[in-house]
């Protein structure tokens, strides 16, 4: 406590005086005049200037100060975050892992049949943002390349169902692998034009391939109908069984389970793979992992594939969903709120992707009440998780290996846990 | 038998600037071989030249390992030049940071292992046992180097004397005929230096490889190359032993500057 003590001093309070005053001057039109057109009166309500005043004084204050325990805080110290101390607990304990397991299971394939129609489905939709974020993962987490038409993606994913519902009387269960693949085929033929670009100007490519597929989408009318979209696709078919809209709600809620377990084992697996090494090598330096013998082309083009498989998939499922689409869905929007998903949950951990997921797409649905503010409270997130966790709420730990001392023959003991 | 690196006319021209102007070089099997030069001579050009990150403009870089015929490998692609068996380090050092040691040596491995996405996702016995062995050596080779106390730890938290050891432990699990060095003892202390002296050394000897080092520390190249080489200004200025180096008035004059200038 005696550090707060020392840090509450004339001159910091001086400075929070300031901040205030100028929160003041800036917010002088919108909360203290009030214009009554009617009556042609202005009404002064000088109350809130001075809440206010009182209001960002604090804010300053306690802004400033985590900021500088923050920085106070050495980067090599010793000092364990509370995710590495819980880490570690789950290690020293081996039964809380399965029991977690376990609740978390009994938790989630109970949930439809307590919960409402309408729980289930925003849950389904969590859960599609999950697979949607682990995709996403493998580009921007694992393989550093900022990805901002994400959306394209699922776009293909969405309309190949559409499509070939529409003109061939395809099934759900066929076109699930068909637009998984025709994504893996987009991402592919996007990562060879953008070989040579890192950094921003990957991110504007990208951005821009992103409205290239939604306005030829908007604008082929023969091909996608436009801006009004397909609509009628039929919900997953389960042997040809009838089901109503409870059920079929259901259904796709138990479907969207196991495709989240599907992509968390796979994308588990190949992160720690050797493909998933040259990922993270490729992020981290790209000079020196092609030196260290690594094929940036080859690396480059899997990410891009690999990350538009989970987009294809779920664009399917997508379409099921909502049995209607159309180009509005798939938005620069819809990339960024995919991007925030990984940055806010933690790039290249899984763990933190699921948690940032269930947050980003959750929390507006609960938080109706607060809907106005939505945006605020979004970018408010978002600049605090930047400054204080700039590795996300469940950052990324590198997996840790074992090894006896003196003959180091029984290794690879798995201890990290993501 | 042919020398294991060789570069005939090596020239590297940027515009109207030429940094490396017809160089012919040479390393024997099993030599340590020191390039020096004033800074700004060409020297991490050259480097670049032959390790594939340029293209040289002409001449040839040519390779010959394991007693093989000489194979040119101009324009081939750096991850292509370290599978033929060329590894380097760097001049301001590129470990992967985020990953942990172990990992740093497991991406030098990436060329001695198979498998692929089938193996990553359905885990194969043969992926197992690869995946086992590979930790099993790049642990090996810390140990060689002295870092398996580093062995979970980032990169980027390793005191620097260590990143530099961790970047040579990197290039040997690629298990090269040729080291290259960039100024493995910048920035370090003379006790530093003197253990980069000896691990040198060592790896030269335990591994039968050859190594070529840029170098300004001129105590560790003296004490450690068998042959020296000196560019100024791109060009080759003088060859020989440390011995012959140290008094030829050529190399004298590159570092020092002429008589007549002062």
């Amino acid at each position: 406590m005696l550090d707060i003590m020392k840090y509450f001093t004339l001159k910091e309070m001086k400075k929070s005086l300031v901040i205030s005053i100028w929160f003041m001057i800036l917010t002088f039109p919108i909360m203290v005049i009030k214009v009554n057109t009617i009556e042609n009166t202005v009404v002064w309500r000088w109350a809130s200037l001075l809440g206010m005043g009182i209001g960002s004084f604090i804010m300053a204050t306690l802004w400033r100060y985590l900021l500088e325990r923050k920085n106070m805080k050495s980067p090599l110290s010793t000092k364990k975050t509370l995710q590495m101390r819980v880490v570690e607990w789950a290690n020293e304990n081996p039964k809380v892992k399965p029991i977690a397991l376990i609740a978390v299971s009994i938790f989630v394939l109970s949930f439809p049949f307590f919960s409402g129609l309408y729980q289930t489905s925003i849950m389904t939709t969590a859960l599609m943002y999950v697979v949607l974020g682990l995709g996403l993962n493998i580009v921007v987490g694992l393989g550093g390349l900022l990805h901002l038409g994400y959306a394209a993606f699922y776009a293909v994913g969405a309309y190949t169902y559409a499509l070939l519902n529409y003109h061939f009387g395809l099934s759900f269960w066929i076109c699930l692998p068909i637009g998984a693949g025709l994504a893996t085929i987009m991402g592919i033929l996007l990562a060879i034009p953008v070989l040579r670009l890192r950094g921003d100007y990957l991110a504007i490519v990208t951005l821009g391939f992103g409205e290239v597929i939604r306005i030829v989408l908007e604008n082929w009318n023969q091909f996608s109908f436009g801006p009004s979209g397909i609509a009628q696709i039929p919900r997953p078919g389960f042997f040809g069984m009838s089901m109503n809209l409870q059920t079929a709600t259901t259904y796709i809620y138990f479907i969207m389970i196991a495709m989240v377990i599907f992509t968390i084992f796979v994308v588990r697996r190949l992160e720690n793979s050797r493909i998933g090494r040259t990922w993270v090598a490729m992020r981290e330096d790209e000079i020196a992992s092609e030196s260290m013998g690594i094929d940036i082309t080859k690396s480059k083009i899997t990410t891009f594939a690999l990350g538009a498989f989970w987009a294809g998939m779920v664009g399917v499922v997508f379409a099921a969903k909502t049995t209607f689409i159309n180009p509005a869905s798939f938005t620069l929007w819809e990339s960024v709120m995919i991007l925030c998903v990984v940055v806010i949950g933690g790039m290249g951990s899984i763990v933190g992707v699921v948690v940032g997921a269930m947050i980003l797409i959750l929390m507006p649905e609960y938080l109706r009440a607060f809907s106005e503010y939505r945006m605020l409270i979004f970018g408010a997130m978002l600049v605090i998780m930047m400054v204080f966790r700039p590795g996300g709420i469940i950052s990324n730990i590198r997996k840790k290996y074992k090894f006896e001392p003196a003959q180091a023959a029984k290794n690879a003991d798995k201890e990290g846990v993501r | 038998m042919a020398p294991i690196l060789e570069t005939k006319n090596l020239t590297m021209q940027f515009g109207g600037l030429t940094a490396v102007d017809n160089i012919n070089f040479n390393v024997n099997s099993g030599e340590i071989v020191a390039l020096i030069g004033p800074n700004g001579a060409g020297k991490t050009t050259f480097f670049n030249c032959v390790t594939g990150v340029y293209t040289p403009s002409s001449g040839d870089v040519l390779i010959s390992t394991d007693g093989k015929a000489q194979q040119r490998i101009n324009g081939l692609k750096p991850n292509k030049v370290t599978e033929k068996g060329l590894a380097r380090t760097f001049q301001n050092i590129r470990l992967f940071q985020n990953m942990t040691v172990l990992e740093n040596v497991m991406i030098g491995r990436h060329t001695k292992l198979k498998s692929g996405l089938f193996g990553a996702i359905f885990h194969p016995k043969s992926t197992l046992e690869e995946e086992e062995k590979v930790i099993q050596d790049s642990y090996d080779i810390l140990v060689e180097v002295g870092l398996e106390k580093f062995v979970n730890e980032l990169a980027k938290n390793l005191p620097y004397g260590a990143q530099r050891r961790l970047e040579i432990a990197r290039a040997m699990a690629t298990e090269p005929a040729l080291l290259l060095l960039d100024e493995p003892a910048a920035g370090m202390n003379p006790h530093e230096t003197k253990e980069l002296d000896e691990m040198i050394l060592k790896i030269r000897n335990t591994n039968d490889i050859s190594i070529l080092l840029i170098e300004h520390d001129m105590s560790l190249v003296m004490s450690i190359s068998e042959k020296i080489f000196v560019v100024d200004y791109g060009k080759l200025i003088a060859k020989g032993t440390p011995d012959e180096i140290k008094n030829n008035p050529e190399v004298i004059k590159a570092y020092l500057g002429d008589v007549s200038d002062a």
